[in-house]
């Protein structure tokens, strides 16, 4: 195979999509990129250009490439990191939190960053709340998920922010796609959208602009724009099954491109006509203490780990 | 031969292959790795040049 020109200019490309069947050069790509990311937002109606747009920034490829596009594209939007205090022996929470003030000064210094460090909020770090003994990785995780999804929720409430956008990419979302398809969840199938629109119950909005691309792409889309991004992964995340669903999926995609987008795209649209009809999803209520929406009487789980900090709680909540 | 730099070591290489070539023989997926030389992304269709360097980056972030 030849070096594929770019389809736009004809000069190198740096980078070859066979699911699209498109090369691009450096200025040609990352005008794909923003263009395409723009057309997603329209598409789910994600936001209007005067929203005030809240990025919940990790340090990561993908969240800082998000928040550069949308700064790009004139969006006012701020950027949230939540410093999770995970050490590991290899300051990982503190790495990461210099990955993002160093984008923000470089790239954002007109928007705002918020940073919420979980330590001096709480008293406790994740690792910390899922207590020393208690349950391994996984259990770790669910609880990270849950507190990174709550604070996100209030911060971007409390703010007045219209919108909370993450930066999950297509091989996110068909990961948990796939191990959702496995399990035949149907609840989580129900509630996976690139667009979840604010409901009463105290959720805010939240979006995922970069649900088309490939995650080689948005990791492309940072190399190209010279950000500088934290490399290495959360030391708890080896053995995730989410990466190994990422592995299934990206061996079968070298064998025929497209079949990623095809699995994610295939199942937007059997949800949008209505896949399981009948099932309803379960009332949410008010939590008591934090107002937020859970599907649980009384204390919300988070309420439930940061109120009973002695407990080693995860056990009975998730 | 070719330096080539994945995940903080040093792999040294035969050169005269392309970025694809190259990724297969490390057993890496082209799907799931970039390639940077001199700072610059490059296609994995670009043909390395001997005694040059290229540094590999894994793209898949977990969680
Ligand atoms: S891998 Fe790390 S950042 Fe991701 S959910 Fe687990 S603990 Fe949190
Ligand atoms: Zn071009
Ligand atoms: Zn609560």
């Amino acid at each position: 195979m030849g070096v594929h020109r770019c389809r736009k200019c004809a000069a190198q490309s740096v980078i070859y999509m066979p699911q699209h069947r498109l090369a691009l050069c450096a200025e040609h790509f990352l005008a794909w990129v923003e263009k395409s990311t723009l057309d997603f937002i329209a598409k789910h109606h994600m936001f209007e250009p005067l929203d005030r747009v809240l990025v919940a920034v990790s340090g990561g490829k993908d969240s800082l490439s998000l928040w550069r596009i949308l700064l790009k594209s004139g969006f006012q939007a701020d950027g949230l990191y939540i410093d999770l205090g995970i050490d590991a022996g290899g300051a990982y929470s503190k790495r990461s939190g210099e990955y993002v003030r160093k984008f923000w000064r470089t790239f954002a210094p007109e928007s705002q960053l918020h940073v919420l460090d979980l330590a001096s909020l709480y008293g406790k770090t994740v690792p910390e709340m899922a207590g020393r003994r208690a349950g391994g990785r996984k259990k770790l995780c669910s609880i990270c998920g849950l507190v990174k999804r709550h604070e996100m929720n209030r911060v971007a409430r409390e703010l007045g922010y219209q919108v909370m956008v993450t930066g999950h990419n297509l091989d996110d979302e068909a990961a948990v796609l796939f191990g959702n398809t496995l399990r035949w969840d149907v609840e989580y199938l129900l509630r996976q959208a690139p667009v979840l629109p604010a409901e009463e119950s105290g959720l805010a909005g939240k979006a995922k602009p970069l649900a088309r691309f490939y995650e080689r792409e948005t990791a492309a889309y940072a190399i190209v724009s010279n950000i500088d991004y934290i490399e290495d992964e959360c030391p708890f995340s080896k053995g995730a099954t989410s990466l190994r669903h990422k592995e299934v999926l990206n061996s079968m995609e070298n064998g025929s491109p497209g079949t990623k987008l095809q699995f994610y795209h295939s199942f937007l649209r059997a949800r949008k006509k209505g896949i399981f009809p009948g099932y309803e999803r379960p009332v949410l209520q008010a939590c008591p203490k934090c107002a937020q929406a859970t599907g649980i009487p009384g204390l919300c789980a988070f309420c439930r780990l940061t109120t009973d900090a002695e407990k080693s709680i995860g056990e009975e909540i998730l | 031969m070719v330096k080539v730099h994945f995940r903080g070591s040093e792999i040294e290489t035969p050169g005269k292959m392309t970025v694809r070539e190259l990724m297969k023989s490390l057993g890496l997926n082209p799907q799931s790795v970039l390639a940077v030389v001199d700072g610059n992304l490059v296609s994995n269709e670009t043909r390395l040049s001997d005694q040059g360097e290229i540094k590999l980056i894994s793209v898949i972030s977990g969680g």
